[in-house]
This record gives C-alpha cells, structure tokens and sequence, in this order.
C-alpha cells in the first residue's frame, strides 16, 4: 500500500527536480485548514526527516510524515492535462467528501 | 479537483490561496507572460502553442478589439487601426515621438495641466474612438492575463512586468496604469537587463562583472552588472530608446523602396513592405541570401533578391549605434572590456548573426546566447514574481531595488545631509562621522530625513532618535559614528556610536512606506526645480550656523579672560561682533561670510594671548620629566 506515483507524475517529478539542481526527492502530506477540513501538500524535499516513511514509485522517493499517512493511505498522485493548465492531481480512496473543487477533503 | 504544483519545502499553499504569479515582458514587438511552475520558470503558450503574442492591436468598427497574430495579419490592409510597437508611444508627448510622418496612425495631441509636461500623453485616433497607448497596452495586457490564468488554473495575486532600463517615471507609470487598467495587480516594475540576468542566473554564477546586452524590437539597453557574495549591483546602464529591430527592419524596408523606386508608399502598402522587410530580416538569420516579393496596391511587382552581405553593410551603422552606448556604460562603471567576464545576449534581435560577431569582437569573447533570447526577460521576470509573491524561502530573497529617494541625518542649521544617495542598490550600509556642536555636550539629537532637498524642512521626516551619554567634551571633539544600513526588504536601520565611549543609539524605519510613486515623482520634480534655491539656502544656514558658534565662543572667551585685553583692543571685538549680528539680519550669505572673516582677524591676537596663558597654567610647577611628549 503507502503511497505512489503514475509513471507519467514520476517523470514530471523527476524532470522538475533535475531542472531545480537539489533535492532528494517528493514530500507529500496533509495540513488541517481550508474549507473542508484536510489539505494536501506538496513539495520539494531536501532532507528527510527522523519518522518519514518513504515509498519508491518509478525511481522517485516519496516521502511521508507518519501521522499523514492514515489520510492518503493507498493514494496515487497522476500528472494531467486540462486545457492549457496542467499539474498534480490526487486519487485518494479515504477521501469522503470534499470542496467544490477538490483541494480540502474530508475522510 | 484543482491540479497542483509541487511548492518548495514549507511553502504549500493553503487551498485556495495559490499564489499565482507572472512575469509579463510587454514588449515593443512582442509581449510574453511566464511562470515559475513545480520550481521552474516557463513561459506560458497559448492554445496553438504559441509563446509569443505579436504587440498589435487592432479596433474594428463593430467595436471589438483584436490583439496579436490576427491583429498583425490585418496590419497591411487596416494600417491606420491596427497599431503596432505602441510601447513607443507610452508617457510620450507628440514632440517626443518623432518622426511621425512615416506612421500610419492619426494622432492626437492632447494638452496636460501638469506644468512639468506640459503635453500630455500623444492618443491614436481609430475607427473606435480616440485610444491612448495606456488602453492599448492593456489590451495586450488583458490577453496575457487571460492565457495566464487558463494555464494556471486561478486568479492571478499579481505580476512583475519589466520595463526598459531607460524608462523616465512617466513611461514607468503608463506601463502600471495600463497594468491595472487590464485588472492586474503589479507586484513591481523591473528593468529588462535585471530580468535577463536573472533569467540566466547569474547570481549563482562565479563573481564578477557581467554586460547585458539586450536589442529588442524597440529599444536597445546595456547594463553592466557586478557579481558579488550572490548579490549583483548595477554598476552602469546606457542605451538607446529609439534604437531596435524595428530600424532594422526600417533599412531594409527603404532599400526596397530605393531598389524599385518608389515614393512615399500608401499606408496599406508600406505596412506591407515593412512586414516583408521583417520577414527577410528573420531569414537572414539562417540564410545568406532571402527573396522579397510583393504585389502593390498600384499594380507595381516586387521581386529583389537580399543577401546577408548587402543586409551587413545596410546596417552596419545601426550595430555602431549600439557600441557607443555601451563604451559610455563602462567608462561610467570605470571598467575596461577586459573587466567584463560574461556578455549576456537578450532580444531577438541579437540572433542576427552580425550582432553577435560585433559585439563577440568587441568584447573579445563569445556572447552567452544559450537562453532563448525572446524569452529570457520573461522568464527572469517570473522568477522575481514568483520570489515578490512568497513562493521562495527568504534565503532566497534577492531584491535589486534601489532606494528612491536620499536618505540622510538633520545637521546643525536644518540643513540635511545626505547618507544614502537616491538610487543606491539594496541592500546597502554607509557610514558618516559627525561631531558635537557644543562644549560639554551629552546627548546629541538624531532626525532621519528622506529627500533631495538642501532643506530639513523640504524634505520627509522619517524618524527621530537620541544618543545620549555622550562624555563631556569641548565642541568638535566627540567622535560620533552614523551608520545608515538599508536591508533587502527595505527596512532602514540608523545606529549612531560615540566611537571614544562607545556608547550607541539605534532606531528602525521603513523608508518608502506611505510614499506612492506619484509622491517620489513630485519630490524629485520639487529638487530639481529649486535646486537653485536650495544651494543659496544651503550656503545661508551654513553661514549662519558658523557665524553663531563664532560669536558664542568669542562672547565667552572676552567674558573668562577680560584681563587679557587692551580696552581698545576689546572696543574692536565687540564692534565687529556687532557688525556680525547686523550682518546675520541681512540674507546674503557673502555679507555674513566677510563679517565673519573680520571678527576672525579682529581676535587673533586675544586668541594668541589666551593660547598663551593657557600653555603656562598647564606647564606651572611640572617639572620637564613630568611631560609626555607624544
């Protein structure tokens, strides 16, 4: 289980870290605040930290905080394409209910 | 759901909140928008996959606005409403446009109430009513901002739109009017070398000096940089605003009309031959020969063959144009062509392989033209944005802003003496040492000015502090140490040390807080203007100032050492003192000036007398081993 990546958001991923010149890999995790209860988050990593838990998805290191983990359990990030914007986009199976446009969720 | 981009560490966004910024180049020819997306900067298509929107905007009669490509495709055939290279007329009264006979555009002069410019902001009439260049750029303005938040996916916080170094205040602000008039909120103005340095990432580069090189459509701009500890200073910026692609384009254009013989085209034809003239421009680039044909409104046909030689030798006198601005900028930084350990190529119009060989020679080294040379302002604009619009971590932060107005200390006589000069680089550090007026003086009172005004008075007061504590000590012996340091945020920090002592005050301002840029244009035009006044009113004060302190210190010395004077000797002080005092009433600085010189002569030899006596109190009853000779 954990947490992973389509192959398309891991050569993104990988893409955009080699274009920055640092970093170790992906760091995803969930902030309470917004509309709906939980965020998302997601950054560059540069260090790991003591409790991370780590996932390999296509040769890219994610890197989880234990305590978020329960709330993307199973999760898989893809990279997609609407119309002239693109990015992320979670497919997360806890999720229950969640704003308009999907960026605060509740499990 | 909302798609994400991935933030730097500790900076996701909160849902909702995104901060979406862009760094617009509005340029003369061609305007970009760009981003920093996932950590890198990009510029944005639009839907064809286009990053380029063609500056051109077209008025129809049935009043709707087209901009770009198909505004540009119509320029041949509907000249007079399809306007190109508005940039050019930005905060420019009629007189400062030029030429304007070679324009297809009916213009429109329109009278300003502000004394300074007494012409205001020259207007196109079209087919939709009378525009001025600010409208107009915002149409530009408005697509870009469309594309951008397409692509982005929500509302943008704001902008960074560059402007060309040599840009005075009232195309500055055009350039923000036009910005808000599109609804975009400009997070700041930038200059276009500083973009393209930024682009390049020349701060991370190896320290030294660096020249930027940047021949846009419209202007031509050289900057030269230096490179130190990550942080880069402007050492010189010169240019050309009138000098571009565009007059490239213009001498092959007239060799066309010289090659076929022909007078003053119409306007629908000329529109027509300068957009082929462009177009073999382009092509020369990668050929060495280009063919130009065309039929004309007139029936006329025109088939000539142009070859990179005969382009070379047309414009050769444009690339010697750019090289004089550039000499200039370099003696300005006291800098020699060795000096300089990087050219940065910027504009299109530096792909003209005979651009690259001149300044490649004159430089005595190849240009860097790794970075897309259209793009590279936009993309350093969008890395300032991004920075400006808080997606970067503070370490990051690198402000290149200049202090926009003097900062200096109130001195004895209300005069104001300038620390930081106006257009320093941020951040900045100056020191000035000043000293105590009276004897036994302890506490000296500090007042930051900002302004370029002679007069505390005429200019802003930031703050007021003390330093107390200071020893006793006769006036003029004190030692105290003022030190203005301005960080990268903008925060201004006066410390001042009695360096015999040590004891020290501080105190923190935020100088540009409250000051629109409208309200630093006026001070400035204030400076300028009475700048006359300001040194008589200077010169004034700094009589008056001395005069006081003369007679302060003559008064008390006649008062503790009466025994050293001949009556007549004391009659003579005490009428040139006088003398003085009735000269202090009068408002010439040279009256004050001479009756100061008199008082002076008429006491030499008191003064004389009381050196005297006070050297033999000091040597009474110790013995020659008891003195120290230093």
């Amino acid at each position: 289980m954990g947490v992973s990546l389509s192959e398309a958001a891991a050569k993104h991923v990988q893409n955009f870290i080699a274009k920055r010149g640092h970093g170790i890999g992906l760091r995803i995790g969930v902030r309470t605040s917004g509309c709906s209860g939980m965020a998302y988050k997601l950054e560059f990593a540069d260090v790991f930290d003591e409790d991370d838990l780590q996932f390999d998805s296509f040769g890219v290191k994610v890197l989880v905080d234990p305590k978020s983990l329960p709330y993307i359990e199973g999760m898989e990030l893809d990279y997609t394409r609407e119309g002239l914007n693109e990015g992320f986009k979670f497919n997360n199976p806890n999720v229950k209910d969640a704003c308009g446009c999907g960026e605060s969720f509740q499990v | 759901m909302a798609l994400l981009q991935i933030s730097e560490p500790g900076l996701s966004t909160a849902p909702h909140q995104h901060r979406l910024a862009v760094g617009i180049d509005l340029g003369t020819t061609n305007s970009l928008v760009a981003t920093v997306r996932n950590g890198i900067s990009v510029v944005l298509n639009d839907e064809h996959g286009r990053a380029m929107l063609p500056s051109v905007v077209r008025y129809t009669a049935d009043g709707s606005v087209v901009v770009g490509e198909s505004a540009q495709a119509a320029q041949s055939d509907d000249p007079g409403n399809t306007i190109v290279s508005v940039k050019r007329f930005m905060g420019r009264g009629l007189s400062d446009v030029g030429d304007i006979s070679r324009l297809p555009y009916r213009f429109v002069e329109t009278l300003s109430t502000d004394p300074v410019r007494p012409h205001g902001m020259v207007q196109l009439r079209t087919i939709a009513g009378v525009k001025s260049p600010v409208e107009i750029s915002a149409e530009i303005l408005k697509v870009l901002r469309a594309r951008a938040e397409a692509s982005l996916g929500g509302e943008l916080v704001g902008a960074v739109i560059t402007v060309p170094a040599y840009f005075d205040d009232a195309q500055r602000q055009a350039t923000k009017d036009a910005a808000q008039l599109a609804g975009i909120n400009v997070l700041r103005l930038l200059n276009e070398p500083t973009a393209a340095a930024i682009a390049y990432g020349l701060d991370n580069a190896s320290e030294g000096v660096y020249a930027v090189y940047d021949l846009g459509g419209g202007t031509f701009d050289i900057s030269i940089l230096r490179l130190s500890r990550g942080v880069f200073e402007v050492l010189a910026a010169n240019g050309d605003s009138a000098l571009g692609g565009d007059d490239f384009d213009q001498r092959i254009y007239c060799w066309i009309l010289e090659k076929n013989q022909l007078f003053a085209p119409e306007a629908r034809d000329a529109r027509l031959l300068l957009t082929l003239a462009r177009t073999a421009k382009e092509q020369l680039t990668e050929h060495n020969e280009t063919h130009i044909t065309a039929v004309l409104s007139t029936g006329v046909l025109i088939d000539n063959v142009l070859t990179q030689a005969e382009f070379e030798a047309m414009s050769h006198n444009l690339i010697q144009r750019t090289l004089q601005p550039l000499r200039r900028a370099l003696r300005d930084a006291k800098l020699s062509v060795e000096d300089v350990k990087g050219v940065v190529m910027v504009g299109g119009a530096t792909r003209m392989p005979q651009v690259q060989h001149a300044v490649g020679e004159f430089f005595g080294q190849t240009p860097l033209t790794n970075l897309d040379p259209d793009k590279v302002v936009a993309l350093g604009a969008a890395i300032q944005a991004n920075l400006l619009a808080g997606n970067q971590s503070r370490d990051d932060w690198l402000l290149l802003d200049v202090i926009p107005l003097s900062l200096g200390l109130e001195t004895v006589g209300g005069l104001a003496e300038k620390i930081i000069p106006r257009n320093s680089t941020i951040p900045t550090a100056r020191a000035q040492e000043f000293t105590t007026y009276k004897d036994g003086q302890t506490a000296m009172s500090l007042h930051v000015v900002q302004g370029e005004r002679e007069l505390v008075k005429d200019c802003r007061s930031l703050a007021r502090f003390e330093l107390r504590g200071i020893p006793p000590m006769v006036a003029g012996a004190a030692r105290i140490r003022v030190t203005f340091q301005v960080d990268a945020d903008g925060l201004l920090n006066v410390a001042a040390r009695e360096m015999t002592s040590g004891v020290e005050a501080a105190i923190v301002v935020k100088p540009s807080y409250g000051l629109s840029d409208s309200e630093i244009t006026r001070m400035l035009q204030d400076s300028n203007q009475h700048a006359k006044d300001d040194m008589q009113a200077r010169a004034m004060r700094e009589q008056e100032t001395e005069a006081n302190q003369l007679l302060e210190a003559v008064q008390h010395a006649v008062e503790e050492d009466k025994a050293l004077l001949e009556p007549a000797q004391r009659e003579h002080i005490e009428t040139q003192m006088t003398a003085l005092r009735a000269a202090l009433q009068s408002a010439d600085h040279l009256i004050i000036k001479r009756a100061i010189t008199a008082l002076n002569e008429a006491t030499v030899s008191f003064a004389q007398a009381r050196m005297d006596k006070s050297v033999t109190r000091a040597l009474s009853g110790k013995k020659l081993s008891d003195l120290e000779f230093k």
